[in-house]
């Protein structure tokens, strides 16, 4: 296969109560095009936490999916603060996120640790003051 | 599986090919082709969105009609509590008992009594370690099939338990042959008043392996007989035996308060369960043991086939269960052990998650038709009007590549082709005019 199907969203930081819609549309996509249900939930909530953080800490970003038979690759790129020190934001508990988005539930410190977790590899590129990219790929096993 | 029997219906006659039901079918299971709606039975829900939203009334529901069972010895109803809503100024639950034994039934078991115990061993249900949680409710059936069909996930956390409707059923049957020992199984015809076309579909497809209903008939149909022959009466018989909870299973939070815990949730509207559901799946929710989700607005009273608006059915049923009892069918035993379930409660089988939105077999073939939906999605207009045939733009796309329908059909396209050729036309009149004169 040569060509992967590419998905693009932009994730809107003004709105909280949208972010987590990409994720969403991405499990509809991933469900018509026949993939088990265990590698739709773990592209889906590693996309949903990528989309929860951009949204809390970066304004928004754009999300894009490329989807080959053997692996779905999602990239998350935002023009946020950047990350400070990756080691310690990988640490599960370690949290930045404002006391108003705690209310909500969120900012509980598992996001990036959750994007590993259910993801096979999972890259990040920070610059502070420039911005993040994650790119997290997911393999898919041979039936 | 076998093919999946539908009593939701449409008369074509009727259909004038409009976009109503089309555009808010939650499945997206409707076409208009050739002048009127078709639907597809592998994505239909049985919610009956389009039943209450077709202008010219086209679509119906499939129920049985009470002669059905005329030939049996023994008829049972079976009345829900979203039917003690329906009426005006009821005053006693018996009225509307005594009622239907005066239409012809020769006994009446209510499902408010069912729904009692359905919701005692709820509790106890939740009790068992090691169950996944939320705990989903399996009462509306409408809930049951959409997850089947879209959450595998969610299909674990159905609860195993028989919904009031089948219970009722069977310990209706199991009281009738213990008054008439004279009675066999087979002389026995329970008979349920349904508020929607999905308990009918219900039945019909054996959601739950067996079934102890034999006949489901539309509360609209039984309303005006019914409530004839409650005007009859003076003095009914007092054989009621609901309490509150049973009563409050008719609108949405009655079951989910009835399992004493405030870690539950309780939605109705199909779109707004399907939004509950999304959002389960993605794991972004409180800690929950218990959800309750209707697909009609404000429970069952919502109920495509009942007679009175939702909400004032719910406010009659507030005052008809205000001097009840909370319960009366649930013995709660404190000796007993509180995980305890019998089996003839349970759903034999846990629920198959049976995907139909998928592209194609292989995955490769599936990624390359998608990749060619959006190629045509980037052709259309994307103002969802719904004039194709197909409910959005996407869903044309989709249809497209899967050869069910022609891009030349989208009206927006086919207005700008028809301005090119008009100023080709023109184009070609100038010239050829021009070409006419030099010739002269």
């Amino acid at each position: 296969m040569s060509e992967p199907l590419r998905f693009h969203f932009d994730v809107d930081g003004s709105n909280f109560t949208s972010a987590g819609e990409a994720s969403i549309q991405i499990k509809q996509k991933l469900r018509q095009l026949g993939f088990a249900p265990d590698i739709i939930k773990r592209v889906a909530i590693s996309m949903y936490e990528g989309e929860i953080n951009m949204v809390i800490h970066a304004g928004g970003g754009t999300a894009d999916v490329y989807v080959l038979p053997e692996t779905i690759k999602i990239v998350l790129e935002d023009h946020g603060p950047g990350i400070a020190d990756v080691e310690l934001a990988m640490q599960e508990g370690f949290s930045t996120a404002p006391d108003s988005v705690r209310s909500l539930g969120f900012g509980a410190g598992m996001g990036l640790p959750n994007m590993k977790r259910y993801t096979d590899n999972m890259i990040i590129e920070t610059e502070l003051g420039k911005g993040t990219k994650i790119t997290m790929t997911v393999n898919v096993p041979r039936q | 599986m076998a093919e999946y029997k539908h009593s939701v219906a449409l008369d074509i006659e009727k259909c004038k090919g409009c976009t109503t039901c089309l555009k808010r079918c939650p499945t997206e299971a409707i076409r208009i082709r050739n002048g009127h709606a078709e639907i597809n039975s592998m994505r239909c829900i049985d919610c009956g969105e389009c039943i209450r939203l077709c202008p010219y009334k086209a679509k119906k529901a499939i129920s049985d009609k009470l002669d059905s069972i005329k030939n049996y010895k023994y008829k049972i109803a079976l009345p829900p509590p979203s039917l003690y809503g329906q009426f005006d100024g009821l005053e006693d639950v018996d009225y509307v008992l005594q009622g239907l034994l005066d239409i012809g039934f020769d006994d009446v078991f209510e499902v408010a009594r069912a729904a009692e115990l359905v919701s005692g061993y709820t509790r106890h249900f939740l009790n068992n370690p090691g169950i996944k949680k939320p705990v989903i409710s399996s009462a509306c059936p409408v809930i049951v099939r959409l997850i089947s069909l879209r959450f595998p996930f969610l299909c674990e956390n159905v609860m195993p338990l028989l919904p009031p409707m089948e219970i009722a059923g069977m310990l209706a049957k199991k009281q009738a042959m213990e008054k008439h020992p004279e009675l066999k199984e087979s002389d026995i015809a329970t008979c349920f008043i349904s508020p929607c076309p999905a308990k009918v579909s219900y039945v019909k497809n054996n959601f739950s392996q067996t079934t102890y209903v034999d006949c489901i008939v539309s509360m609209n149909e039984v309303f005006f007989p019914l409530l004839a022959a409650m005007k009859k009466i003076k003095n009914p018989q007092p054989v009621s035996r609901s309490g509150i909870i049973g009563i409050s299973w008719a609108s949405t939070g009655g079951e989910a308060s009835a399992i004493f815990n405030d870690k539950y949730l309780a939605a109705d509207g199909i779109e707004n369960v399907m939004k509950v559901l999304d959002n389960i799946d993605n794991g972004s929710f409180p800690e929950l043991e218990f959800i309750e989700l209707n697909a009609c607005h404000g429970g069952c009273v919502g109920g495509v086939l009942t007679v009175e608006n939702p909400y004032i059915a719910k406010a009659r049923l507030q005052t008809l269960r205000r001097y009840l009892p909370v319960s009366q069918n649930w013995n709660y035993n404190k000796d007993k052990d509180n995980k305890y379930v019998p089996d003839d409660y349970k759903i034999p089988n846990e629920l198959q998650y049976c995907p139909v939105s998928q592209l194609a077999e292989n995955t490769n073939e599936a990624i390359k038709k998608m990749a060619d939906i959006q190629k045509v999605l980037e052709r259309l207009p994307g103002i969802d009007c719904g004039s194709c045939g197909s409910p959005n733009c996407q869903a044309f796309a989709y249809d497209v590549v899967k050869g069910e329908a022609d891009e030349n059909e989208c009206i927006v396209k086919m207005r700008e082709r028809i301005k090119e050729l008009l100023a080709e036309e023109k184009e070609r009149e100038k010239t050829e005019s021009v070409g006419g004169q030099k010739t002269e």
